[in-house]
């Protein structure tokens, strides 16, 4: 992760060029997916039938392709299975110009034919190609790249548009508002179809069964081009292919939501080409439109179809464990709307030779190459915001760490020796590995060693010479205040003060308040905070020295450190779990760990044993008061007016890991249970996400994306609450001042 | 069908924009020439009714219903069946055929759509569980229409991109319901 300026330069840029413009688009599909999958009642009923439909399409594809050829076949088409993007354009380039002799084809939106690169070929072959998407067709005027896999143009201003049509149509008088913009297209676009030879469209999804495929559009222009045309051509990737026309209806119900948050686009179209319409004839338009002269109900004679079916990688990710899930993509572009980087910059910067967005890593790494993927999977900070979001449960976070694990051992340079560093840190990486990635990777050692040497390690830390230093080897920004480490750990703390205060036969439970890193080393006054709060709720606490968690390590795509680092971690809670004891974690990334990550770490009886013996700390307060805690046990707002009472309103911002994993509303409910009033904020995440924003690449992004919050909660007299501890450093960043974690609020005083 | 699917079909259909009128069978014809404008162009209605003693759901002559291509350029309004309705959706489901009702209810600025109501079923899956069968043997063409054509990349939401504006649906009421709810409500 050492400082990349170009690609820092790049970011910068676009941030300002089209930064807003694509966060205003991509905040409100966001916004529109959370309310259009709220009306549904069986959401997640509906994504798990979803998911099921794909494990078990791509499970046995080989099958599936075999059977759409026979059904396409025996319906009148043709399939052509393409080993890469040459060989498809190949077909199709002889097809059009060749056989067909075309002057024109017309295409709707498809990203599968973006991956090809088709249009570039059929031109060649002499070909014109027409995008008649509004929004590609924008694009192709423009000569730009889509910058969101569904609304490709967000991040283009109607001015901007207006403005690209005056000079490419030498307009005077240009249309300036949406509707004459519409207008305008939609004319010119017309007769454009209305000549053309050959139609193109992708699939959103095919049938294998009847070689039905099914194409999610708003504007009609997917209709008018393949009715228009007597020739279709259908270019769509293997991974398009479910068992049966009824497997099309989760997906219906599921892909406007989850994308742009409507309950379903204007037309769903289910082709089962060479389609029944006859192809009106725009040259001779004094002929009857209706075609019945062969008197025959099936498909008009003139019509020709071609499925042609794209690997170009698809299968050799069948085959890899880690990408594989990738091909259950449904390309709804839920992950770019949920995330925070993408909503700050867009497709141009978070995405790679056609994808975009946090899926983007997995089909880039699959098809382009990881070397693709490297440039922009940084962008993934492992919020995992996009994990519920996704229609098809796809673990996108992971995809992202797995490929940043592959570049980082790819990226291994033998000449470089970082002996000491070699010597000083445990991981199980290769040596050669960037020091800044081994810097947060080995967090845990540095914090340790920090506290050791606190406060001589806190002073050095912030002498702005060291930071100088410490900015160009490590890329740690200087900008960003540095964690400071406490002289006295929690564990010492609470061996020195005697251990428990509740004995454990008077205790109503018996708890492991587990010593993240964090909480251990930094901020060790809500370690002390939650150890009165479940000590007031009857609680037996202990605080064993336990080994951290392993997510530093697995941030940086650390995967062989991390899984040791698990290893160790969970040897360690085990006899406390035999023992029926609670643990509950402070810092809501070292639970999402133990909840979520883990169970690609561990042996899936130990992630399970240790998922369900562990707590949020918040969550943990919920449930005693649920089970007869006593309320009045816990700290409520002061009584009285003026600047005492001024601590019951409360802005809270949830871990954006905390609320993946569900348990980012319990301190809500604790906290307005006992007299508070809370404000909770909206954005999915604050933009620090662990390590991110000390990079000084990445510094003015995560800035960015943390303005919404700013925005929030930026002029208010409330409390700020956050649980997660880069949460906390950010707030401090965004609104100047430090906020504590929902647990110190609501903890008896000392 | 249910009189709740009825009320959402009509409530979704309300909250796109999509006007609905209603009535018998026999008064389909004047139905379909309040929603249409002028030319209109359609697709005559196939007779479903198995008595003869049904009104026979018919075009008013004013539609063009054998029309060449120029006249379907020239046309505002297009009028055609739907094969179903999704209540819990507001879609009509517009199957293409030889006579050309794809195209008629696309290169237009104002679709009049005609659904029987037996023929609206609640959700999603039950249009696919109707859908699934058809393709399989009949190969049909189905688009699931929701609302009038519509594109956001342009600046803002616009009704009306490349296909209809506008969409009319005229939904025939089921004699024997209307019987039903008349039993029901005494």
């Amino acid at each position: 992760m050492s400082s990349d300026a170009a690609k820092a330069d790049r970011i910068r840029e676009l941030m300002a060029t089209e930064g807003d413009s694509v966060a205003a688009n991509t905040r409100g599909f966001n916004e529109g997916r959370i309310e259009s999958t709220g009306r549904l009642a069986d959401y997640e009923e509906l994504k798990d039938e979803a998911r099921a439909i794909k494990e078990d399409a791509i499970g046995r594809l080989p099958e599936l392709i075999d059977e759409v050829r026979e059904s396409v076949e025996a319906n009148g088409g043709t399939v052509y299975l393409a080993d890469d993007a040459a060989d498809a354009n190949r077909y199709i380039t002889e097809l059009t110009a060749e056989e067909r002799d075309a002057d024109r084809l017309v295409k709707s939106k498809s990203m599968t034919s973006e991956e090809i690169e088709v249009n570039e070929a059929l031109a060649e072959a002499g070909v014109e190609v027409v995008e008649t998407d509004l929004g590609e067709w924008v694009l192709q005027l423009a000569d730009e790249a889509p910058s969101h896999i569904v609304a490709p143009a967000i991040h283009k201003s109607r001015e901007g548009i207006s403005e690209l049509f005056a000079e490419r149509f030498d307009l005077d008088d240009p249309p300036e508002t949406a509707e004459e913009l519409t207008v305008f297209a939609r004319e010119r676009l017309g007769d454009l179809i209305e000549d053309a030879d050959v139609g193109m469209t992708g699939a959103n999804f095919i049938a294998a069964d009847s070689g039905t495929m099914l194409l999610v559009t708003s504007e009609g222009n997917a209709r008018k081009t393949v009715t228009a045309t007597d020739t279709h051509v259908a270019v769509a990737g293997v991974e398009k292919l479910v068992p049966t026309v009824e497997d099309f209806s989760p997906f219906v119900e599921l892909i406007g939501r989850s994308g742009t948050g409507q309950d379903v686009t204007s037309y769903i179209s289910t082709l089962t080409p060479p389609v029944d319409s006859p192809v009106p004839d725009f040259a001779d338009d004094e002929r009857p439109l209706a075609d019945d002269s062969d008197g025959d109900a099936s498909a008009d004679p003139d019509r020709d179809f071609h499925l042609v079916l794209i690997d170009n990688g698809r299968m050799a990710m069948r085959d890899d464990e880690e990408l594989k899930e990738t091909l259950y993509c449904i390309r709804c572009s839920a992950c770019s709307n949920a995330c925070g980087n993408f909503q700050s910059v867009g497709g141009h910067a978070f995405g790679g030779e056609t994808y975009s967005g946090g899926i983007a890593t997995g089909w880039e790494a699959g098809i382009e190459g990881i070397d693709v993927a490297a440039e922009f999977n940084d962008l993934c900070t492992g919020c995992s915001r996009c994990v519920p979001a996704c229609p098809v449960g796809i673990d996108i976070p992971w995809i992202n760490t797995v490929v940043r694990d592959r570049v980082n051992r790819g990226e291994v340079d033998s000449r470089q020796t970082d002996w000491l560093f070699e010597e000083l840190v445990p991981d199980e990486e290769p040596a050669g590995l960037d020091l800044g990635t081994r810097v947060v990777g080995n967090y845990e050692t540095v914090a340790k060693l920090g506290s050791l040497t606190a406060p001589i390690a806190n002073r050095l830390a912030d002498a702005s010479p060291l930071r100088a230093l410490a900015e160009r080897v490590t890329g740690i920004d200087r900008r960003r205040d540095l964690p400071e480490f406490a002289s006295e750990p929690l564990v010492d703390w609470f061996e020195r003060r005697g251990g428990a205060a509740v004995p454990a036969d008077e205790a109503s439970r018996e708890a492991v308040l587990y010593p993240d890193t964090a909480t251990n080393y930094v901020d060790v006054d809500r370690g002390k905070a939650a150890v009165r709060a479940l000590e007031a709720l009857g609680v037996h606490v202990r605080i064993p020295d336990l080994p951290g968690s392993g997510r530093p390590p697995l941030s940086q795509g650390m995967v062989s450190t991390a899984r040791a680092a698990a290893e160790d971690a969970y040897a360690g809670l085990a006899p406390h779990v035999d023992a029926g004891r609670d643990v509950v974690v402070i810092e809501p990334s070292d639970l999402a760990m133990f909840r979520s990550e883990y169970e690609r770490l561990l042996p899936e009886r130990s992630f399970e044993r240790l998922a369900d013996a562990s707590y949020d700390a918040m969550e943990y307060c919920f449930g005693l008061l649920e089970n007869g805690g006593d309320p009045a046990a816990l700290r409520a707002p002061a009584e009285g007016t003026g600047p005492v009472a001024s601590g019951e309103r409360v802005a809270y911002h949830p871990h954006c890991q905390a609320r993946t994993i569900g348990v980012g509303e319990h301190a809500t409910a604790v906290m307005e249970r006992l007299g508070y009033d809370v404000r909770v904020s909206e954005t999915e995440c604050c933009g620090m996400a662990g390590s991110f924003g000390y990079k000084t690449d990445y510094y003015e992004l995560s800035m960015d994306v943390g303005e919404p919050l700013r925005e929030q909660f930026g002029d208010t007299a409330r409390t700020v609450v956050a649980s997660g501890t880069s949460c906390g450093e950010q707030l401090d960043a965004l609104l100047g001042s430090s906020p504590m974690h929902p647990v110190e609020l609501i903890a008896p005083r000392e | 069908m249910s009189l709740a699917d009825r009320s959402t079909f009509k409530r979704r259909l309300d909250a796109l924009g999509v006007t609905v009128t209603e009535g018998p069978p026999s008064a389909c014809a004047e139905l379909i020439d309040e929603a249409a404008g002028d030319p209109a162009v359609g697709v005559a209605l196939a007779d479903e009714s198995d008595d003869p003693a049904d009104a026979t759901v018919a075009l008013p002559d004013r539609i063009e219903t054998d029309p060449t291509t120029a006249d379907l350029r020239a046309a505002h309004t297009g009028v055609t069946a739907a094969e179903l309705g999704v209540a819990a959706y507001g879609s009509v489901a517009i199957e293409a055929d030889r006579a050309g009702t794809e195209p008629v209810s696309l290169f237009v600025d104002r679709h009049v759509v005609v659904l029987r109501e037996a023929d609206l079923v609640p959700d999603m899956p039950d249009a696919f569980e109707w859908l699934g069968p058809r393709t399989r043997d009949e190969s049909v063409d189905v688009v699931f229409a929701t609302g009038p054509s519509a594109t956001a990349d342009m600046g803002g939401l616009v009704r009306g991109a490349h296909g209809p504006k506008e969409v009319h649906v005229v939904l025939l009421r089921d004699e024997e319901t209307a019987d039903k709810e008349v039993t029901a409500d005494e």
